[in-house]
């Protein structure tokens, strides 16, 4: 019977380890999701993004503290668009209503959007856009379908038709491109969760003292809990564990 | 005993409530391991009232600022994260201990007589826990709060006459609004909490009163040695006290695991949709509940006409009232009624499977398996009385098995 509720209990313990170590990641390309990338996508989402997309819940001091970047170094390469303020947060330049006259609807809030969506579905969606005239903007994208947004990262990625023809190549190559892409997915995934790192960093040490303490526990309750077994073995009868309580009481 | 220590117990019975809750309350030796949930239980109460209270100093709720309110917690307020992930992973942590806790009250037959009663107020205590847990989904107003707060409250709308008015009063107007925010916090911080945490006291006053069940089923007041002290019985301080300390350990270090390395549990500990501010004009594909309460949605969608499914979720909800009464055998540990033990089991399987198909899109290829699961839900209630007066049974030892 005991040995069945050990068996159980590892079971659980590992189901839930496999769990917790099949996190939200990309298959392709092979990517890893720490600062360095996260500060690779902010600059790259300033670039090419942030014009029109806010990640208001972010204010750009964050990135001082979770990052470990410097406030020039955001300033500089990631407080791009003109009037943002380094304590407010991610706002972009383009207003409401230029929004609604150029692609019908405003921009989507990308505080939250990788929490909501999944790190896999952005990547994939950023890179499903295909060419197709008759669409006002040009543009149609395979997860998406009838997108307002243009595919403004065609440039660097090259432009497919919908069976993946290529009609002009892009002047990233491939793998670069897709490295990119997955960066700036990295850095939206850290402003839908940015206590990631702290998080990760004092976990462990939190799990390490419970550990010790449950150890420790253990072998406290075994103390105690020798004179139950003895009892048990020399089948006596009498007070003893009522005299041990009271004694401790 | 000390000076003060006199002094406080002439004017209040601190030692009397020391030995009758510990020192001189005998529980049986023989505890396993799910004999630590209860404990657990009442810790993650605790947590739940204090991380609960750190996040409503921080809210508002209003439908404007709600869903901000939280992610300026999230975002800008120093811990934030931590007491947010605490209180909302806590929730699954307190249902997943609740199914354990009540599961071996299945399992070893503790809901039997003399302790019907301590069932039935457990029972209560786990249907408002599923009161106080809707109650804090809405609050966060993210969408899916929002249209789970719209569906929910529309199953009040089947109350005969008064339905309609009702829905009016719980929402405080037409829709889910502000007027609903805080009338929802009131509920989920102060009513339903007070009730819980009184039900609570109730469930541990009636448990002393009885005694504690075991694994074997045997009642260890039957055999007691010269001292009045039940054989099998070992004072539960220390003994229990120290081996919940260990438990105490190990839940929180697999808590801690959850709260810093996977807090959304990948959206099952904390939804996906619930990441979308709430948008009456955008209405969900599908507003499934969380997956501690997706059994009975389950049930309920398993008929199709609106009523009749609301009456199966209601009768499922209710059923286990009557387990004391259902149950005929005089055995009541399933280490002994083999035939039992296979019908838990059975159940078991069946409840988890209608968790998981009330996550799943309402497609008619599920209608199957919700309607094969509400009917080996309902059939455990119905074939319990037949099968427990004729089962066979092994023999019951005299004296617990350590």
């Amino acid at each position: 019977m005991r040995k069945t509720w050990v068996g159980a209990l590892a079971g659980t313990l590992v189901s839930l380890g496999l769990g917790l170590a099949q996190a939200d990641t990309l298959a392709t390309p092979s990517y890893t999701f720490d600062k360095p990338t996260v500060i690779a996508g902010a600059k790259l989402f300033a670039e090419h993004c942030s014009a029109c997309h806010a990640v208001s819940s972010l204010r750009y001091s964050r990135l001082a503290v979770d990052l470990g970047m410097t406030k020039a170094e955001i300033k500089k390469d990631v407080m791009l668009p003109d009037g943002a303020s380094y304590l407010q947060g991610m706002e972009p330049t383009m207003t409401p209503a230029d929004a609604k006259a150029w692609f019908g609807l405003p921009a989507p809030n990308l505080s939250h959007i990788v929490r909501a969506t999944g790190a896999r579905w952005v990547y994939t969606y950023l890179t499903s856009f295909y060419w197709d005239p008759q669409r006002p903007s040009g543009w149609d994208n395979h997860v998406f379908p009838n997108v307002a947004m243009p595919n403004i990262l065609a440039p660097w990625g090259g432009t497919y038709t919908k069976d993946g023809k290529v009609l002009q190549a892009g002047v990233e190559p491939k793998a670069a491109y897709d490295q990119q892409v997955a960066d700036i997915v990295a850095f939206l995934r850290y402003a839908s969760d940015p206590s990631v790192f702290e998080r990760r960093a004092i976990g462990r040490y939190v799990i390490g003292t419970l550990v010790l303490l449950s150890v420790l526990a253990y072998f406290l309750k075994k103390e105690y809990w020798k004179d139950v077994h003895d009892k048990d073995e020399t089948a006596a009868k009498g007070g003893d564990a009522k005299n041990k309580g009271a004694k401790k009481a | 005993m000390s000076k003060f220590g006199d002094w406080l117990n002439e004017r209040f019975p601190a030692r009397e409530m020391m030995r009758e809750h510990l020192t001189e309350y005998y529980a049986p030796k023989n505890f396993n391991i799910l004999y630590y949930t209860g404990s657990l239980l009442l810790l993650m109460i605790v947590l739940q009232f204090i991380s609960g209270f750190l996040l409503m100093a921080h809210y508002v709720p209003t439908s404007k600022d709600a869903f901000d309110s939280v992610q300026g917690i999230m975002y800008d307020t120093k811990w934030g994260w931590l007491i947010r992930y605490m209180h909302v992973d806590g929730v699954s942590l307190i249902f997943i201990l609740l199914y354990l806790h009540m599961g071996r009250g299945l399992l070893y037959g503790s809901y039997r007589k003399p302790r019907e009663l301590l069932w039935i107020i457990g029972y209560v205590i786990y249907i408002m826990m599923m009161g106080e847990a809707f109650f804090g989904y809405i609050l966060p107003f993210g969408n899916l709060s929002y249209w789970a707060g719209q569906v929910i409250t529309s199953i009040i709308h089947a109350v005969p006459f008064i339905g309609p008015g009702l829905t009016t009063l719980v929402r405080g107007g037409a829709g889910v609004g502000t007027a609903t925010l805080e009338r929802f916090l009131a509920l989920h911080a102060v009513l339903w909490f007070m009730i819980i945490a009184a039900l609570i006291v109730l469930h541990i006053l009636a448990l002393h009163q009885v005694g504690s069940n075991n694994p074997d089923g045997i009642e260890i007041k039957k055999l007691k040695g010269a001292d009045g002290i039940p054989l099998d019985g070992i004072p539960f301080h220390p003994y229990y006290t120290v081996k919940d300390v260990f438990g105490v350990g190990v839940f929180l270090a697999i808590f801690a695991a959850i709260i810093f390395y996977a807090p959304t549990m990948h959206g099952v500990f904390l939804e996906r949709t619930t990441f979308f501010r709430a948008n009456p004009m955008v209405s969900l594909p599908d507003v499934t509940p969380p997956w501690y309460l997706a059994p009975y949605y389950a049930m309920l969608r398993a008929v199709p006409n609106k009523y009749e499914g609301i009456i199966l979720m209601a009768v499922a909800i209710v059923l286990p009232f009557f387990l004391p009464w259902l149950d005929r055998n005089p055995v009541r540990s399933s280490r002994y009624r083999p035939v039992y033990k296979t019908m838990i089991i059975v159940m078991a399987i069946t409840f988890f499977t209608l968790a998981w198909v009330g996550e799943q899109p309402p497609l008619p290829k599920y209608f199957l398996i919700e309607r094969l699961g509400a009917a080996i839900y309902i059939g455990f209630y119905v074939l319990l009385p037949i099968i427990s007066s004729i089962e066979p049974t092994k023999k019951v030892p005299e004296r617990v098995r350590s």
